[in-house]
């Protein structure tokens, strides 16, 4: 066989799409979208174009693309987190706990990433140990984290977090940046480098190919796959430090459904739902890109509600899009 | 293979039987057939929506856009009875499925023709469909004394001491018994779940396939609308928000498998029953109602951890019993 001397299979970072040329790529068509969206809120509203606006508008999906970026390594590993929103209710739970309790904002801080940790290596150990489908554990374990929020909070809510503790949610690092946004970006930076410059990196997308293949060419699935699930579990739980800390407060319905948008955001960002391919650059895109849109409309008075029907549709147009195109344009070949 | 399938279910009825036992020790009313009814009616609307969830997941897909479709239609059809009282309910009834049935072909198309994953078509169209129902009614609710008596009454008439709600949760699993296992679409969808290459080559279309099935499940979805409506007399956006999860819950604990291919109708019932007696259980024996969701959630992975095991073994079984 002459096929043993050709070089090993080239990995994608995404599945090829019709239009392969870098110009045509999925983050260009996202900056394309970014732009027409920001131009579109230009002209429909004179509040949008503001440097405390644009702040504002920053703080609409900072929480949420922290979890994006984890999310992102995982579903690329060909697994998915549904109970990311119920983990960041548990480790708001636990925080005002330690409130309760007289703990400081350093301590508060620790409790919160720890929990959210925690939360995620259970559902590692579930979905690696015992070998069960991640989608099912973490449907099952969305119920019981937010369920233990609901069953140490009732109805209640906890207050009282101290006056410094703020500066995570709503404090500025320098002028209009936030403290929210230094750190998403800084995040994406490492996520960007662990994803795209690393053997690590370069593992998630050989476990998401083929996750049979990788473990007989030496890779250790299980741990890796462990690894995401820990880090998911993280920055749920440093989301949940900045959501606690901006709001000032926890109820056990804190983060309700945030797990779909987490999901959209990574999904809008051009990673494959089936594993296997993916960009941190489109994740962070997306990201901005439902920001812009549901702080564009805000500023519209459009109701949140309705501003969903919009991230769903650009859902759906953006993956549909370059997969009718590519099929009108293969038709005009033939 | 089939007494396999009914030796899980048996356990599930088993785990049922024991769960309403501990009930009953605390609640001794709790095992009454009248009350056992009162479940059983209860947890019909459940049950409906997990078999047409259960179809879906059988050929690997999901449908996350059930609850969503069920508040939009049922919100369409608490208008149209609020404006014009006039118009018949079974014609209503007709109009739910028929809408249910036009939202889960739209599902169906993007995952037949352009090959969409369906968890991402059904994430789109779940949030789509509850925005559209807030769009359709402008964010207000239909209230109980906007609605006609046909409207509300018609699911509650005894018929042969069930409620006519229980009667036709009865006809749906009856009707979903026999599609499942006496139809040759029924088989597809099996097929489809266990081995959708060699599907293809059996002659199977597999994306028409699941385009029928996102119907039936669209179909099941439209007609919960106007039950759960008509049973809560109140239509608001946030009808069953956040139900969907309690739906593939119900499957999941039901034994129908993640990966497609293994489930039956039986397991999804009593998964739907099994999480409608927690949810009414709690009450009545005082536990805090705040406890159901960590209940439910320890409950679907324990289900889970134990259909793993049993999933395993069947796969040979399955293979053994096609050779023979």
């Amino acid at each position: 066989m002459t096929d043993t001397t050709h070089a090993p299979r080239h990995i994608p970072d995404r599945l090829d799409k019709p239009l392969g040329s870098a110009l045509f790529s999925w983050e260009a068509l996202l900056v394309l979208v970014a732009v027409v969206i920001f131009a579109v809120n230009s002209f429909a509203s004179p509040y949008f174009l503001d440097a405390w606006s644009l702040s504002d508008l920053t703080f609409n999906f900072t929480e949420k693309a922290l979890i994006a970026l984890a999310m992102a390594l995982l579903i690329i590993s060909g697994e998915i987190d549904l109970s990311v929103a119920a983990i960041v209710a548990l480790a708001s739970t636990m925080m005002g706990m330690a409130v309760q309790a007289g703990v400081g904002t350093p301590g508060l801080v620790l409790i919160g990433i720890a929990t959210g940790l925690a939360c995620g290596a259970v559902n590692g150990l579930l979905v690696t140990r015992v070998g069960l489908p991640s989608i099912v554990v973490t449907i099952g374990t969305m119920s019981l984290f937010r369920g233990v929020a609901f069953i140490i909070l009732g109805d209640q809510a906890y207050k009282g977090y101290p006056p410094d503790f703020a500066f995570f949610g709503q404090g500025y690092v320098w002028w209009v940046i936030s403290f929210e946004l230094v750190l998403f970006l800084a995040a994406a930076v490492i996520y960007w480098f662990v994803l795209h410059r690393t053997s690590f990196g370069r593992r998630i997308f050989v476990i998401g190919n083929n996750p049979v293949a990788a473990q007989f060419s030496g890779v250790r699935v299980a741990r890796i796959k462990f690894i995401l699930f820990c880090l998911t579990g993280l920055m749920a739980g440093i989301a949940s430090v900045l959501i606690t800390s901006r709001l000032g407060s926890t109820r056990p319905s804190i983060a309700q459904g945030y797990e779909l948008e987490v999901i959209t955001m990574v999904v809008l960002g051009g990673v494959s739902i089936l594993g296997g391919a993916g960009s941190i650059l489109g994740v962070v895109l997306a990201a901005f890109i439902m920001g812009l849109v549901t702080f564009g409309l805000g500023l519209l008075n459009v109701p949140g509600i309705v501003m969903s029907i919009f991230i769903g549709l650009l859902l759906i147009i953006v993956i549909a899009l370059p997969i009718v195109w590519g099929r009108f344009s293969r038709r005009r070949m033939a | 293979m089939r007494t396999l399938m009914k030796h899980r279910e048996v356990w599930l009825l088993a785990a049922i039987a024991a769960l309403v036992a501990l009930i009953s020790l605390r609640f001794p009313g709790f095992a009454r057939p009248g009350n056992l009814a009162a479940v059983f009616n209860d947890t019909a609307i459940l049950m409906i929506l997990a078999l047409g969830q259960m179809a879906v997941i059988l050929t690997r897909s999901i449908d996350l856009s059930m609850a969503s479709n069920l508040a939009l239609t049922g919100m369409i059809v608490a208008m149209a009875n609020a404006a014009y009282p006039g118009i018949p309910v079974p014609l209503l009834i007709v109009l739910a499925m028929a809408i249910g049935l036009a939202l889960g072909a739209l599902n169906g198309l993007l995952v037949w023709k352009l090959g969409i994953p369906a968890i991402v078509v059904t994430l789109g169209s779940l949030t789509i469909y509850r925005g559209a129902t807030f769009v359709v009614s402008g964010g207000a609710w239909v209230n109980a004394d906007q609605m006609s008596p046909a409207f509300i009454s018609l699911q509650r008439g005894a018929f042969f001491g069930l409620p006519v709600l229980s009667w036709i949760a009865i006809a749906v699993i009856a009707l979903f018994y026999l599609l499942m296992t006496r139809t040759p679409l029924g088989r597809s969808i099996y097929a489809i779940g266990v081995n959708p290459t060699a599907s293809v080559y059996a002659g199977i279309d597999v994306g028409r396939t699941k385009f029928v099935v996102f119907c039936i499940s669209g179909l099941l979805a439209g007609l919960s609308g106007y039950l759960w409506i008509s049973r809560y007399v109140i239509a608001s956006v946030e009808v069953a928000n956040g139900y969907e999860l309690n739906i593939i819950a119900a499957c999941v604990i039901g034994g129908v498998s993640i990966a497609g291919g293994i489930g039956s109708v039986g397991g999804a019932v009593l998964g739907a029953l099994f999480l409608g007696i927690i949810s009414t259980a709690l009450p009545v024996i005082n536990i805090s109602p705040f406890w159901q969701m960590a209940i439910s959630g320890g409950a679907i992975i324990l289900a889970v951890v134990l259909n793993a095991r049993s999933e395993r073994k069947e796969g040979r079984i399955i293979l053994r019993s096609a050779a023979a």
